[in-house]
């Protein structure tokens, strides 16, 4: 569904991301690993539209997506997690999910100044959406809560409730156990496995943890400095010569 | 769900305008402190709508007066040039200013809005600045010398009413989806992006509802004062606007209101000290940043006097409990 093709960007010279393959089936769930600076992130921001790519393009369910805006895609059915959490952090934890909701209500300003139906409903139907949502991640009982205020691997969870608020296709997760101690990332493990089973979604995510990685993906693509080294299962890359040596180490 | 707020919020905005409307009618206030009472509403209006972009979206904007400067020209051009009874001239002329200020907001925050932060500040800077120069050169506005003689239909209680609008209509915008965007998009720019969220209209619309405001706060002033011309809208003005916004607490429409008044009684009350009033005045504004840099909320009052309401937790256990 996600065809990506040829991409790559050009920062004054510099290509963090240098022809870029990538073809997503419906319901996959793909790791992209790498070295540290191998451009993974980079390419995260040019599938959500943060930055535009300089050659090829992805598109979408057979629809050019390379040339939108972030807002554009998110709607199309992209969205994301971020490596350093951002969060609207002043904002409650259900606040934060039913930002994400924006798209799926269109009550206007008048429609608020008289508090009419429309109005009361869709804010409703909203408040139950956004505490379902909040209640698959365990999240509930903190949904009046700032989202500042909370332990960094529930942070980590709501800002995957966040994305899957959008209703999107296909969601990118950015590191989502980094910081996260053992027993969260068990946990977080359980949770994208849920979430693959009631949402119905394509899953790429980028991620060091070894265990976590191998156990959970389906297929795993690896990169160096912005190129594909490898594409395979966890067990083709886990005898790879090339990335042993690029990027697991002989150990692993 | 919110109405309860809005509730509370008018029934103390009723009370208050008795006692100050006895006041005035009994004589307790002469003249002079009304003046000085109108001129505190009109910059709640104005405060409270600049606290809307800079308070809860998040943007520095250092043009507000010019927003005010197009409403006052506007409404009091409309009200000099129409021969209708007061109560149709009037709100008509007041709600065209709001409105031609907004669409000037709209066309000032196309290209102005795409940058941010210090940038977005010197750009509204220097809008305020255009259209404070076009009034001067206009021939609709007497140049230089401005309008005079405009009618004399603000008085307190159009103001108070105006003012009370003003604060409901905002806290309903800030309590809706419309509201809680402009919040996420301040607390994380690229993060409402990618939820699918059009930044760019959203602050676009903070911006003109803003302005709109500003508009309508001009045309109260036009109105009250009966001489307006282009230096009364000079940059000075939209700093003292956003000194209230900031002393008020950023995204804290209840700080915004008391610093509003705060800083408009310490500005009279200081006249004693005639030319140190200035110096005296930034010393208590530095003094008050210092001490409550967040801002002034019931929190940090009900701190400050030792004040413990039950929290909402402990409301619900007494409820649970039957109390």
């Amino acid at each position: 569904m996600l065809e990506v093709e040829k991409i790559s960007v050009n920062f004054g010279g510099i290509k963090p991301v240098d022809q870029f393959d990538l073809s997503l089936q419906k319901g996959e769930l793909v790791g992209l690993i790498g070295p540290n600076g191998a451009g993974k992130t980079t390419v995260f921001n040019l599938l959500t539209g943060v930055y535009t790519p300089t050659e090829g393009k992805i598109t979408l369910e057979g629809k050019l997506i390379s040339n939108l805006k972030p807002f554009q895609i998110a709607k199309k059915g992209i969205t994301r997690t971020f490596q350093n959490i951002r969060l609207f952090k002043s904002m409650t934890v259900i606040e934060n999910v039913k930002v994400a909701f924006d798209n799926r209500i269109n009550y206007s300003i008048l429609d608020r100044l008289f508090n009419n139906k429309k109005y009361k409903d869709q804010e409703q139907w909203l408040h139950e959406e956004a505490m379902k949502i909040l209640d698959i991640f365990d999240l509930g009982e903190y949904a009046e809560e700032q989202s500042m205020n909370l332990p960094y691997g529930k942070q980590r969870k709501l800002e995957i409730a966040r994305a899957l608020a959008g209703d999107p296709k296909i969601l990118l997760l950015d590191e989502p156990a980094a910081g996260m101690n053992p027993q969260e990332t068990l946990e977080l493990r359980e949770t994208i496995k849920l979430i693959r089973k009631q949402f119905d979604i394509t899953i790429l995510l980028i991620e060091h943890d070894m265990n976590f990685v191998m156990d959970i993906c389906e297929r795993l693509v690896v990169i160096e400095y912005g190129k594909i080294i490898a594409k395979g299962t966890p067990n083709e890359i886990k005898h790879n010569e090339r990335v042993i040596n690029a990027y697991l180490g002989q150990g692993a | 769900m919110k109405s309860n707020t809005t509730t509370k919020f008018l029934a103390i905005s009723i009370i208050t305008y008795a006692i100050l409307a006895a006041c005035m009618e009994t004589g307790v206030s002469n003249g002079y402190i009304s003046g000085i009472i109108v001129s505190i509403l009109i910059n709640i209006i104005m405060a409270v709508s600049l606290a809307f972009v800079t308070g809860y979206l998040g943007e520095l904007v250092l043009g507000h007066a010019g927003f005010m400067g197009i409403g006052a020209y506007v409404s009091a051009i409309i009200t000099m040039n129409m021969d209708l009874p007061m109560f149709i001239e009037f709100p008509l002329a007041i709600i065209c200013g709001g409105i031609f200020a907004a669409l000037v907001g709209i066309l000032i925050g196309i290209p102005a809005l795409r940058l941010r932060g210090d940038y977005l500040g010197i750009i509204t800077l220097g809008f305020g600045e255009i259209i404070r120069i076009v009034l001067n050169n206009l021939k609709i506005t007497n140049g230089a010398q401005g309008l005079s003689g405009v009618s004399s239909y603000s008085n307190f209680t159009i103001t108070f009413i105006v003012v009370i609008l003003t604060i409901v209509v905002l806290y309903k915008i800030i309590n809706s989806r419309q509201g809680r965007v402009v919040v996420a998009i301040r607390e994380n720019e690229i993060a409402a992006d990618c939820v699918g969220i059009s930044t760019f209209y959203y602050k676009t619309m903070a911006f003109s509802i803003a302005a709109l405001f500003a508009g309508i706060g001009g045309g109260l002033y036009a109105h009250y004062h009966t001489v307006i011309n282009p230096t009364s809208f000079g940059f000075t003005l939209s700093i003292e606007y956003l000194i209230i916004v900031v002393l008020g607490g950023m995204g804290n429409l209840f700080g915004t209101i008391l610093a509003g008044i705060i800083l408009g009684v310490l500005n009279e009350a200081l006249r004693g000290f005639s030319e140190y009033r200035t110096i005296v005045y930034s010393l208590v504004l530095i003094a008050i940043m210092i001490s409550r840099s967040k801002g002034i909320t019931l929190q940090t009052i009900k701190s400050k006097f030792n004040i413990k309401l039950p929290t909402k937790k402990q409301r619900q256990e007494f409820a649970s409990k039957g109390v």
